[in-house]
């Protein structure tokens, strides 16, 4: 059984289609890789995926769950989460907070409860922490828990943007350039922390990267994205030999 | 008849308004800013013609002339030692910094000339137009500021479009760094914005003396509120958006004055900023900006 | 380890928070005991009281939803106007003034809230300075409309108008008691400085719990990345009107105080216009955007040292502008705080020397 499938997705900005009758399907536990080149409409589908954008055409299907069109916080609650581009972490708030904002929905307890510090509240805060220390620790970054998030070097703010996006408990995980700015030390890190979360929280990923020894390294399949429509799709191995591929990257 | 007289007079005001709008929209459009204190440079700017004109007995143009000289360095002054160190900073820094300029303008004038309202000699000394068998009375005070606001709409028009300074202004506008790269000297572009924008809230603030001659350190503060709200109804960023918005706003708040109630008259408006701003965010001729992700 | 020492710092901050509002308590007592207290300090107690539970609740706002409200002042009003109404209305139902101004207290609350989500859904929609400009039309069109305001009471129940006293069409014996723009005159003068003292700490337990709760920190997400909050299913207008709406029921808290401090209330540019809303943000601003500590602080100063410096006052509101600019150069502006880092680093750096001589 699939985990996403996308048909026809399509999306115009003032008569520029920046993404045309895009599809994917994925299957459960897959490591994707969605690659093309600068400008090519790779987070825009993201934006479409996750609800910030609502698509002109086509269907989104999560999970057997129709979530063409919904916003973004029910796509999160359908089991959607993401990192960004140009890292968007809780700059003023501790590392452990930022992953606990992403616990949010799934340990609650009402603002009065809050408020009033009702039993609820020590009994939830206790789980959160827990369960937000567990996350943090394999990124390790448990010993930088107190710290504010502004303050992490750059690789552990990817690092962390990850953590807060697992610690909503999605079923699909989209990684948009997650090895940008590393240097081949983190990179290779990354992708071994990257095959942790797909293998020990059961996740299907979907990533976009313009590493291709990461690309290579650890995804199963690949689409790739040129001029916003699908130029081809298929195992990793077969995609990056293909010339119309090596074409669309270095042109002509 | 009385209602073609609440009209034209609201028209005027209308004109007053949207001169000051245009230093709104203009800074808006080039700093990215809220220049809370605009309202308050008209209130110098008066000031300066009334110690002119009044305290020291001269002549009514060189007492305008002195008034745009004060503003426009006053606006450069205030921009290079307030603003311009904020260029980077928060929206929210820079607004609250706005403000406290504003407070000062306020309050520094407060300690010159102290509370008590000081009564303008109007700069325009014509007989009022009468029509209609002198049914009509029409004061020389509201035709110059209709006419003067022609001229700075079609003058500043002129001159964004016809010359490499405007040019550059509006290159800033559409993309600082973009503007950088094509060798526009930012910080001196905005500062020119800065002087154009303060040198017409000093005409303004004469126009605004001569036809409300009560002159007190608050006498900006309400006339600069209401001009953003024009601003923003024109659509900030837009010049004719400022004349649009500037006009129909001082014909609504002449139109509730006479029909509805005096009080009530800024509440209502307020209300149409509000109004303005759930149903069309981006004014009647304003631009439809979408923000990255 | 690290856990338990944030949470334990976390609770010494709360605790000298709290402390510190007893110990003005306590000094003021003292001042009483010892015979020092002047009618002039006296007078100011009360308002002190109003500005800091003011300054608290706006910092809400502005600090920890991070949006700029202008239009406090606008709540504080409709609290005042509210409680003060009630506590006149029940007069002949209630004869306790005690009770009436308690329950003045948690109308004023609710009806400040309840115009906090009506104003909110609107205005929080929008961004930044346009979301400041609409907060302060919304507060200058309450002023103006309560000036326009007339309401009576009798038998037959509550009567308003927007015209004047007689078109209330009031039955024999019955009472007008908003009287338009001359407000509402006597009020019981139940506020106390002991009672300002215990509402300040009740807005600061409501803040600081808040502040470090589940909902506390989904309004900072939205702060700090309003598009990441949303990614991680947070919803974003559900706490922002939170946020708007407790700090809306804090203010108008401290204008049911406010009214119950004189014996004639009427709305005013000076006590409910929009330069009252910028007074209470020189507060926030000077004691640190986010810092609810700071604020109440520097409601306390702001408050106290003009009026006990005579000569000081009239330089007042000169003062706030210049604390408004010189405060944000310093605290905002990037060259200033690169210079401050690298002031920091140097001092780090004799310090690590020192440390370093003196361990050899």
């Amino acid at each position: 059984m699939s985990m996403l499938e996308v048909k026809n997705l399509s999306i115009a900005f003032g008569g520029l289609k920046a993404v045309d009758d895009f599809h994917m399907t994925i299957e459960k536990g897959q490591l994707y890789g969605l690659i093309g080149p600068n400008g090519a409409g790779k987070t825009t589908v993201f934006n479409l995926l996750t609800g910030v954008y609502k698509p002109d055409t086509g269907s989104i299907i999560l999970d057997e769950e129709n979530i063409t069109g919904k916003k973004t916080i029910e796509i999160n609650r359908a089991g959607i989460a993401r990192t960004f581009q140009n890292i968007r972490l809780f700059k003023d708030m501790s590392v452990l907070d930022n992953v606990k904002v992403g616990l949010h929905n799934h340990h609650p307890y009402s603002t009065v409860a809050g408020i009033f510090r009702f039993p609820s509240y020590y009994r939830v805060e206790k789980e959160m922490n827990e369960r937000a220390m567990e996350l943090l620790k394999v990124f390790d970054l448990d010993q930088e828990a107190g710290f504010k998030a502004s303050n992490l070097p750059y690789g552990k703010q990817r690092k962390l943007e990850i953590a807060r996006a697992l610690a909503t408990d999605p079923k699909l995980l989209l990684l948009d350039e997650p090895a940008a700015g590393m240097n081949p030390n983190e990179t290779a890190e990354l992708m071994n922390t990257i095959r942790f979360v797909r293998d020990n929280f059961h996740m299907t990923i979907l990533l976009i990267e313009h590493d291709m020894k990461l690309v290579s390294g650890i995804c199963e399949k690949l689409t790739v994205l040129n001029f916003g429509q699908v130029l081809t799709e298929g195992k990793t191995a077969d995609v990056l030999n293909d010339p119309q591929v090596i074409t669309a990257y270095l042109g002509e | 008849m009385s209602f073609l007289s609440y009209l034209i007079n609201g028209i005027s005001l209308g004109s007053v308004y949207a001169i000051i709008a245009l230093g709104y929209t203009m800074v808006y459009g080039i700093a990215k800013m809220l220049n809370f204190a605009h309202g308050d440079i008209i209130m110098v700017g008066g000031f300066a013609a009334f110690t002119v004109i009044s305290t020291m007995g001269g002549n009514p143009i060189v007492g305008v002339l002195t008034a745009v000289v004060v503003c426009t360095v006053l606006g450069v002054v205030i921009e290079r030692v307030a603003y311009k160190p904020l260029r980077n900073a928060s929206p929210l820094a820079v607004l609250i910094t706005a403000i406290g300029v504003s407070y000062l303008l306020q309050n520094i004038a407060l300690l010159i000339f102290g509370s008590n309202p000081r009564q303008f000699t109007s700069v325009i000394n014509i007989p009022p137009l009468k029509l209609a068998d002198g049914q009509l009375s029409i004061s020389s005070v509201t035709i110059v500021t209709i006419v003067t606001c022609i001229i700075i709409m079609i003058g500043l028009t002129t001159f964004i479009n016809k010359t490499k300074i405007g040019q550059a202004m509006l290159a800033v506008s559409e993309d600082k760094g973009a503007a950088t790269l094509m060798g526009i000297d930012v910080n001196r572009t905005i500062a020119v914005t800065f002087a154009i924008g303060s040198a017409l809230a000093a005409i303004a603030g004469v126009l605004l003396c001569s036809a409300y001659p009560s002159l007190t350190p608050y006498t900006g503060s309400m006339p600069g509120i209401k001009a953003f709200v024009a601003a923003v109804f024109g659509g900030i960023g837009s010049i004719p958006g400022a004349l649009i918005g500037g006009i129909i706003l001082g014909v609504i708040e002449n139109l509730s004055k006479a029909y509805i109630s005096s009080q009530l008259a800024d509440a209502i408006v307020f209300s149409v900023l509000i109004i303005v701003l759930l149903v069309r965010p981006t004014g009647i001729l304003g631009k439809q900006i979408h923000e990255k992700v | 380890m690290k856990m338990s020492g944030k949470k334990s710092n976390l609770m010494v901050q709360n605790a000298v928070t709290y402390g510190l509002v007893i110990v003005f308590w306590a000094f003021i007592q003292i001042l009483n005991l010892t015979g020092n207290m002047t009618s002039l300090l006296n007078g100011l107690l009360v308002p002190i009281c109003t500005y800091v539970i003011l300054a608290i609740s706006l910092n809400l706002t502005v600090g920890i939803l991070g949006e700029l409200s202008l239009g406090h002042a606008g709540f504080m009003c409709v609290g005042a106007f509210s409680g003060a109404f009630f506590t006149n209305a029940m007069a002949g139902i209630i004869p306790s003034v005690g009770v009436r101004f308690a329950l003045a207290l948690v109308v004023g609350a609710i009806v400040a809230a309840v115009f906090g989500i009506l104003i909110g859904i609107p205005v929080l929609r929008l961004k930044g300075d346009y979301l400041a400009i609409v907060t302060l039309a919304f507060g200058e069109i309450i002023k103006n409309l309560i000036n326009v305001f007339y309401v009576g009471i009798d038998s037959r129940g509550i009567h308003f108008s927007m015209k004047d006293t007689t078109s209330l069409n009031l039955e024999e014996g019955g009472e007008v008691i908003i009287k338009g723009a001359q407000g509402i005159t006597g009020t019981p003068k139940a506020s106390t400085f002991l009672i300002g003292i215990l509402l300040i700490l009740l807005t600061l337990f409501i803040v600081l719990n808040l502040i470090n709760s589940r909902t506390g920190r989904a309004i900072m997400a939205i702060r700090d990345n309003r598009i990441a909050a949303e990614s991680v299913g947070i919803n974003i207008t559900k706490y922002k009107l939170l946020a708007f709406a407790v700090s809306a029921s804090m203010a108008g808290v401290a204008g049911v105080l406010y009214a119950h401090n004189l014996s004639s209330l009427a709305a005013t540019t000076k006590n409910f216009g929009y330069n009252m809303s910028i007074t209470i943000l020189v507060f926030v601003v000077l004691g640190g955007i986010g810092n609810i500590r700071g604020s109440m602080i520097a409601a306390v100063v702001l408050t106290a040292l003009p009026e006990l410096l005579r000569g000081l006052n009239n330089y007042r509101m000169l003062i706030y502008a210049i604390v408004l600019i010189v405060m944000m150069l310093f605290n905002s502006a990037p060259k200033s705080l690169e210079m401050r880092a690298r002031v920091k680093e140097y001092f780090k750096n004799r310090r690590n020397n020192t440390v370093r001589k003196e361990a050899a």
